[in-house]
């Protein structure tokens, strides 16, 4: 297992690999805001925690049909299944290594791009907090979407429609989070929620991406 | 350990394809596959490999036995040819990859990025792979794609080597490996005449 990440983290960073693409597109995300609805501070003080919760699921998105495609076209995906490792282990360990590469830079940079859009101080620790509990159950159903269209020549737009809906209660409780940390207000509630289906989806999405993805390899 | 393979039925995308195929691959023995284009060779060796469940039929001593090789080798492009041959290694949990890189003359090109290969040479390090799993039973598809008579020679000198410690090897072809010692089974005589499935759920299952 360790393995696998280790190679899938190499592949990520090396030439090709994809690595920052996400990262690149949430600043991108992020920077324009400000151009687009103008620079009244008050409007962006109020948006800044949505704006940077959708920012962070759309860069998630971006990446998500690399994830298992392009195992699917070199062949190493049909491998991997006759190999010693449980499929369940294989897709969990490639939404680790997606996470590593795609959700866990979004968290760090998210505080810095925060100040870009005059989000209030005491939020910072809450929409930092949101996305690090949040980013790991994007990267997980997305694995489980990317294992149901890894047959298909560019699925990307299947699978784009087939995550968001899934995407929608962790971007409606981590944005919730971090709206109520910036307005100082009491966040137990929903990072309660947000922390139990980030632990569920990781508990139960892998048996079901194993599953399909057995299914698409035959 | 013994592949025992008893009135095999499988299906291609729904359609049978081979119905009826039976036989025994003991250790130390090579099966050569041979058939038509389109017959099934690449269907049964998925099947055997345990990708995908036959329509009927046992399959038995294939579990964790076997190391598969594919048409496509399962190199990542961006890997060095080493990088490619541990990362096999480590998820075989098998530890050595010089005597695969002297086995198929790769040691010349190991520092060299898979991407930056010939087909011929990454052939040669796609069947590398097949020494580093540690496997009995090699399953291989049509291995010889893209090798010259030199490097068959070197992939029909593996296969002996295997054989000799025991191993087994079933392999799907068209050419002349020279393997004198392979029994042959021929998958034409085989031709499945089931009508194609009823079953509305197979093309979603």
């Amino acid at each position: 297992m360790i393995a696998l990440l280790m190679r899938d983290l190499r592949l990520a960073v090396r030439a090709g690999g994809g690595f920052g693409l996400g990262l690149a597109f949430f600043l991108i995300v992020t920077v324009m805001v400000p151009f687009s609805v103008g620079p009244n501070s008050e409007l962006l003080t109020r948006i800044a925690p949505g704006v940077l919760w959708l920012g962070a699921l759309l860069s998630c998105l971006l990446s998500l049909d690399r994830l298992l495609a392009l195992d699917w076209e070199d062949g190493s995906l049909d491998l991997l299944a006759t190999a010693p490792l449980p499929l369940e282990a294989v897709v969990s360990v490639k939404a680790l290594a997606h996470w590593i590469t795609t959700g866990l830079p979004l968290v760090l940079a998210a505080p810095v791009l925060g100040v870009l859009l005059n989000l209030p101080g005491q939020g910072f620790l809450w929409l930092v907090l949101s996305l690090f509990l949040g980013t790991p159950a994007l990267s997980v159903i997305g694995t489980f979407g990317a294992a149901l269209t890894v047959g298909l020549k560019r699925g990307g737009l299947l699978l784009s429609l087939l995550v968001m809906p899934l995407y929608v209660p962790t971007l409606i409780f981590g944005a919730e989070v971090a709206r109520r940390g910036a307005e100082g207000m009491a966040v137990q509630t929903p990072l309660l929620m947000l922390a139990g289906i980030s632990a569920a989806v990781i508990a139960l999405l892998p048996f079901a991406s194993a599953a399909v993805l057995r299914i698409n390899l035959r | 350990m013994t592949l025992n393979v008893t009135d095999l039925a499988i299906a291609r995308g729904g359609l049978p394809v081979l119905e009826g195929l039976s036989f025994r691959l003991e250790p130390g023995r090579a099966l050569i596959l041979r058939g038509p284009n389109g017959i099934g060779k690449t269907t049964l060796l998925r099947t055997i490999a345990g990708l995908q469940p036959p329509l009927a039929g046992q399959i038995e001593g294939a579990e964790d036995q076997i190391a598969y090789a594919a048409h496509s080798d399962g190199l990542k492009q961006a890997l060095s040819v080493t990088e490619n041959l541990i990362f096999w290694a480590r998820v075989f949990g098998t530890s050595s990859v010089e005597p695969a890189l002297t086995a198929f003359d790769l040691n010349a090109l190991k520092d060299r990025a898979a991407g930056a290969l010939s087909a011929g040479q990454k052939r040669r390090l796609g069947l590398a792979r097949m020494l580093v799993t540690g496997r009995p039973i090699w399953v291989m598809d049509e291995p010889t794609v893209s090798l010259d008579t030199r490097a068959v020679a070197m992939f029909a000198d593996a296969v002996r080597a295997h054989l000799g410690q025991g191993g087994a090897a079933l392999i799907a072809t068209h050419i002349d490996l020279g393997l004198s010692e392979a029994d042959v089974l021929d998958a034409g005589a085989y031709k499945a005449t089931l009508p194609a499935l009823d079953d509305f759920d197979e093309g979603f299952l």
